[in-house]
């Protein structure tokens, strides 16, 4: 099976990469030979197999909901790209 | 010349023949001579160094030193460390300073270890030859036209080099057993879960896990004894006792039954690899080990596994890198979503946009059941697998890699002829289960060899034991690349 380019633009923008005209055709191609070796997965017979999402499939542990890391706001608004009186400055995120 | 190993080092210091200040200046200038024809470091901060080594003299003095207080290390990229610029071979992340400390780097501030610098490494880890780096190809030191390795190819590299003598390390996929086997040094991957992963820049995060790399077994086990330890800030990490690695080191290896998985022995392994690994397994054979054939009947169906699952959970991780939450922000952009998708498109290399393009196509309404969670019920039979050759062994041996370290270049133009390299090293992640490389030999053009121990979980006192006996017995793990 190969991905169409049209295939392609929509899987750039699922994942939010801007793909060009130019590239789009050799991410195609890229693509088709990945999924030529994931498609062997689909002839493996899996009835009654549970899934495993993890190794040793752990269970998610639970923690009191208290607070334990101590306030250190300004080290972590050091690193920001602009703050002002205390908050974080992004682009505009609503339009 | 000093080009000592971590326990060697540790003695200096405690003799007092050396102090922590004059081994992190010797090893900051050998650094300063080989990175430039290497590029085994993305960050050396002299001064950061200096200052850490005088406080590790400062505490020794004071008698408040434990056994690695003042020793140097190197840490992978991947790893926060406050003050230092962590890049994870990115160009997204090229100008962060973390503010705070991954688990693996405050253990190791704790006792006292005095950081080197920042490793090298493929971009988010993903890569098996350090050739993803935004900062640039990692080389060799034992032939600089050929890979060390990925993605922890700076650590394999700065040990090899005898620019560090141990690193930090992540194996998703191999990453911490195959540039081990290209460089010709030690490495360990822990059971998933026995140290913590947080702040260590996630990739594919169960499968993701932190561990040493040294110049012998005795060292990783050193190292991981820092390194690992429940963390109730990863919630994947293992609530079990703190442990003693080193506990089993000095143990004969009488009686140790080592399965052959006979899928790993056959086509596809070449000759050059296969006669060093025979030779290391007459080795274990003299030293008392019992070899038998065993059987991973799945072995072929890790790669295109992992090559879903992996991709998956990058896809998901990675998505915080927009621009806006973390990350390099594109300098125009017309609207919001042009700004994400420029600014992922700037930040990220090619192959990691690969990765979270087979993740989200993986993932995409249609395709979930087929790949996603097929691969899924693939992983629980390739773990079961692993199970029933446990049944017959306590190890399993096999290569680290089908080949020696192939040529810079060879395979970046063809994605899938690199992921095949990685048939021996998947299963063990996708398991969840600890694996050893260490040196057993050379290879075509001179380039090192690794065999690959694969315990069941927590049998790393174990597989760290077997490599020691090895150790003992042999010096591949003494042969340095010329200087």
């Amino acid at each position: 099976m190969s991905m169409t380019d049209d295939e392609v633009r929509r899987i750039a923008r699922l994942s939010r990469l801007h793909v060009t005209d130019q590239e789009v055709g050799e991410v195609g191609r890229q693509l088709d030979g990945v999924l030529a070796l994931i498609a062997r997965l689909q002839a493996v017979d899996t009835k009654g197999v549970e899934p495993m999402s993890h190794a040793r499939d752990v269970a998610l542990r639970l923690r009191d909901d208290v607070a334990t890391e101590t306030d250190r706001r300004d080290a972590f608004q050091a690193v920001a790209p602009a703050v002002e009186a205390g908050l974080y400055l992004v682009p505009k995120v609503i339009e | 010349m000093m080009t000592h190993t971590l326990k060697e080092a540790a003695d200096l210091l405690v003799s007092k023949q050396a102090s922590a200040v004059e081994l992190a200046s010797h090893y900051l200038d050998r650094i300063a001579a080989a990175n430039p024809a290497l590029n085994a470091f993305i960050t050396v901060d002299r001064e950061q160094t200096l200052a850490m080594a005088r406080a590790a003299d400062a505490s020794r003095a004071a008698g408040q030193a434990g056994p690695l207080t003042g020793v140097p290390i190197a840490h992978k990229d991947i790893f926060c460390a406050e003050g230092w610029r962590t890049t994870c071979g990115s160009k997204m992340l090229d100008n962060f300073v973390s503010p705070y400390d991954a688990h693996v780097v405050a253990q190791c501030k704790a006792a006292g270890l005095v950081t080197l610098g920042r490793t090298n490494m493929d971009e988010f880890a993903m890569g098996s030859s350090n050739e993803n780096s935004a900062y640039g190809v990692v080389r060799n030191p034992w032939d600089q036209t050929a890979v060390p390795g990925g993605s922890s190819g700076g650590s394999a590299v700065a040990v090899a080099a005898r620019l560090a003598p141990a690193a930090t390390a992540t194996d998703t996929g191999g990453s911490i057993r195959q540039p081990a086997a290209f460089c010709g040094v030690t490495g360990l991957k822990p059971t998933y879960g026995v140290v913590s992963r947080y702040g260590m820049v996630a990739y594919a995060s169960s499968l993701d896990q932190g561990g040493p790399l040294a110049q012998t077994a005795e060292d990783c086990a050193l190292l991981l004894n820092v390194m690992a330890g429940f963390d109730a800030r990863d919630s994947t990490s293992l609530e079990v006792a703190k442990e003693d690695y080193t506990r089993e080191l000095n143990q004969p290896l009488k009686g140790l039954r080592i399965g052959m998985p006979r899928e790993y022995f056959g086509a596809g392994l070449a000759a050059d690899v296969m006669s060093a690994i025979e030779a290391a397994l007459a080795e274990y054979r003299r030293l008392g080990a019992d070899v038998v054939e065993i059987s991973l009947p799945r072995t072929e169906l890790a790669i295109p596994a992992y090559y879903v699952i992996a991709p998956a959970e990058a896809s998901s991780n990675l998505s915080r890198f927009d621009g806006v939450r973390y990350g390099h922000r594109a300098a125009e952009y017309e609207n919001l979503a042009d700004m994400y998708e420029k600014s992922r498109a700037e930040g990220f290399g090619a192959e990691v946009k690969r990765r979270i393009l087979t993740g989200s196509y993986v993932l995409s309404h249609g395709y979930y059941d087929a790949y996603y969670l097929q691969a899924q019920k693939v992983r629980r039979l390739l773990s079961e697998d692993f199970q029933a050759g446990f049944a017959q062994c306590d190890v399993i041996a096999a290569p680290a890699a089908p080949t020696v370290a192939w040529n810079i270049g060879e395979k970046s133009k063809d994605p899938v002829a690199m992921y095949l390299a990685d048939i021996y090293t998947l299963g063990v992640n996708l398991a969840g289960l600890p694996g050893i490389a260490h040196p057993v030999g050379f290879g075509s053009q001179g380039r090192p060899v690794g065999l690959q121990l694969i315990g069941n979980y927590f049998s790393e006192a174990r597989l760290l034991n077997a490599a020691h006996q090895f150790q003992q017995a042999t010096d591949w793990h003494r042969r340095a690349p010329a200087q």
